[in-house]
């Protein structure tokens, strides 16, 4: 079992004939993703991988029943992207774009309310993945263990970081979602949690957080009351100095606000199992599983 | 991006927003007949840096002559000023902005920003202007009002009289601030400024609301489309490093540590300074070379942290997904036999292809010093920078 996506689910890549989305869909397809075709506007009617293209996400998702996509166009046309695959009733849409305005991704979360069964991954983030089911993104598929461990992140190496680890002391993931490094995005932490804990076959949730915004707090006030599964938390940037962006947009400490050590605190309240090191993720939760 | 006070105070006057006649200068015979040109018998004498505290740090001067106005000039320019915000070398001062005085009655803070949780811009305004606004909320947080605008309603007449309100303004002076409000709202959005700060806003003698200090942030990411904004950068402002770094498209960001560190993915670089640090180091620097990256991005990588005469030892430390482990290996090898490193280098590479990226790194001849996992590689650059 997973969450969001499995072998069933009937994805489709916007920006599928352009360099990143030629190269991450052949690596979809190579992992078993079912893969059902592609949309580059004025393509239409062509073949790129063996499977057809599209015009509109509209025309895909009649033609051929998709019901998620992955996004690989460029930043200034990625809003545009997103709400395409929204109207044209696209369930889970992972964003994989990198650098997208923060007024444009305030637009597309305004205009995301009408579509309450929409569920937005990223932008800015590795994707989501079910190990040995669906590939959406670009996360190397080889590190990847079918297994009972849900990972939630905001950034991408780190996501690779807790699956190799994972991975390597026999756990496994049920589901890894890179939530994304923008201030603004889609679904958040504990969307995520909240899916994690009603999967049947996730036992232990890993979460990964970085400095900037509250959503670790928020997160670990969710932990409290709603999550029974254990949770192992790891937060970089305790090293950040205030006021600088470190890489991704969303990873600043501003007036104070958004420090790693206030995070950690909220998750150790929460009773979250935090680690220092991003190195001692996998043996944390490999103690509360088998425990 | 990090505008100048001259900038942002030339786009708010662009919106219709008053700001105080002003020039800005070069030189002191500049700043001499910008003052001449602009009249009256006083001036304010301010140095363009980024970087708050200038008034403390005597960057922020009045002049009650002509000959003063090019004598203060000609103190501050080609000077680095050292305040509070900057590091002890401070920021170089190569513009002074010239301005007529103002007679200020009262001051206020007045700011815009893109509120991360609500999702929406938010303005926030306090009657105690010129304190810095992080202060304000740590000890007075009541003294500050926050509207969120509606992304389709837009700013209301409602949440104008608010803020006016709170402001303890009059009838005349709440109009002055709708004004300014609706200028700001459409200056942000249209120019996608990530952060606005009128601090002070003043009310002068006279009853006029002026924007007398600005601060503006344009996204980065939106300067794509703002084609005339990008030639307000001025890298003199920022870290030689950083700047070189942003030509090569790599993330860098200058600390004060002795472990120089390159890392793909900025999550990564994050976790590994840190972990640096919990092993008894210090990070020198931040540094995400990023997901596409190549041997000549690494070997650029490697003369940049390698300039830096504190660096001691560097740890590499690279998860390939995409990226192929024996592609990173080759560019390591070529890097550390190009910039003729001397200090120990210890290399953790995971991923795909790891077991032929470290044979070629063993076969290297180079003192490469592997590591086994990521503890394993923070213990040996610790040690080795001892």
């Amino acid at each position: 079992m997973s969450i969001l996506v499995d072998e069933h689910t009937r994805v489709i890549c916007q920006g599928f004939t352009g360099r990143q989305g030629t190269f991450h869909s052949e690596q979809a397809i190579a992992y078993g993703t079912n893969l059902v075709g592609g949309v580059t506007p004025g393509r239409g009617g062509a073949e790129h991988l063996g499977r057809p293209v599209f015009d509109t996400v509209h025309d895909a998702a009649r033609e051929t029943g998709a019901n998620a996509s992955m996004i690989y166009v460029p930043a200034a046309f990625a809003a545009d992207a997103i709400l395409e695959a929204a109207a044209a009733g696209v369930r889970v849409i992972a964003c994989i774009t990198e650098g997208i305005p923060v007024l444009d991704m305030l637009k597309v979360r305004a205009a995301l309310t009408r579509y309450p069964d929409t569920r937005l991954i990223g932008p800015n983030c590795p994707g989501i993945i079910t190990p040995g089911a669906c590939k959406m993104g670009i996360m190397p598929g080889h590190i990847h263990a079918k297994g009972c461990i849900g990972i939630v992140s905001r950034s991408g190496t780190l996501t690779y970081e807790a699956v190799h680890q994972t991975t390597g002391c026999g756990l496994g993931q049920s589901t890894c979602i890179g939530i994304g490094g923008d201030p603004i995005h889609g679904m958040s932490f504990i969307d995520c949690l909240s899916l994690f804990e009603s999967d049947p076959d996730t036992r232990g949730i890993v979460m990964v957080g970085e400095i900037g915004g509250n959503a670790e707090e928020d997160a670990a006030r969710f932990i409290t009351t709603e999550v029974s599964k254990p949770v192992v938390a790891y937060i970089a940037g305790v090293t950040a100095p205030p006021g600088r962006r470190m890489g991704h947009a969303g990873a600043i400490i501003s007036g104070g606000k958004g420090t790693a050590e206030a995070k950690y605190e909220a998750l150790d309240a929460a009773g979250v199992r935090t680690v220092r090191s991003a190195a001692g993720i996998g043996a944390a939760i490999r103690a509360l599983v088998d425990a | 991006m990090n505008l100048h006070e001259f900038q942002s105070k030339d786009l708010l006057s662009s919106y219709g927003i008053p700001v105080p006649p002003g020039r800005s200068a070069t030189s002191a015979t500049e700043a001499r007949a910008a003052a001449a040109a602009l009249g009256g018998d006083a001036w304010m004498v301010k140095a363009q840096v980024h970087a708050g505290g200038r008034g403390k740090a005597g960057g922020v001067k009045r002049a009650d002559s002509l000959d003063e106005v090019s004598a203060l000039a000609g103190q501050m320019l080609g000077t680095r000023l050292v305040t509070r915000q900057t590091t002890a070398e401070g920021q170089p001062v190569s513009t002074i902005l010239v301005e007529s005085t103002s007679d200020i009655e009262r001051e206020f803070y007045l700011g815009l920003l893109v509120d991360r949780s609500q999702r929406r811009i938010a303005i926030m305004a306090s009657a105690a202007g010129g304190m810095e606004i992080e202060e304000v909320a740590a000890t007075d947080p009541g003294k500050i009002i926050t509207e969120f605008l509606d992304p389709a309603a837009g700013l209301q007449p409602f949440q104008m009289r608010r803020i006016g309100f709170a402001l303890g303004l009059n009838s005349e002076g709440r109009k002055q601030l709708a004004g300014i409000l609706a200028g700001l709202v459409r200056l942000f959005v249209e120019k996608d400024l990530g952060m606005l700060e009128l601090n002070p806003l003043v009310i002068t003698t006279s009853s006029e609301l002026l924007a007398l200090d600005a601060k503006i942030n344009i996204d980065d990411n939106a300067l794509f489309r703002h084609p005339d904004l990008r030639e307000f950068d001025d890298p003199s402002q920022q870290d030689e490093k950083e700047v070189r770094a942003k030509r090569f498209d790599l993330n860098y960001i200058t600390l004060d540590g002795n472990i120089a560190c390159m890392v793909n993915g900025a999550g990564l670089a994050m976790g590994t300074m840190d972990i640096i640090k919990l092993h008894g180091g210090e990070p020198a620097n931040f540094l995400d070379v990023g997901g596409g990256t190549d041997a000549e991005k690494v070997s650029e990588a490697f003369k940049l942290i390698t300039s830096d005469p504190n660096v001691k030892a560097i740890l590499v430390n690279i998860f390939g997904g995409i990226v192929r482990c024996d592609l990173i290996a080759e560019g390591i090898i070529k890097a550390v036999r190009e910039t003729g490193v001397e200090i120990p280098v210890v290399v953790r590479l995971e991923g795909t292809n790891v077991e032929r990226g470290r044979e070629l790194l063993a076969k290297s001849g180079l003192a490469v010093i592997p590591a086994e996992s990521l503890a394993d590689a923070a213990e040996k650059a610790v040690a080795a920078a001892r």
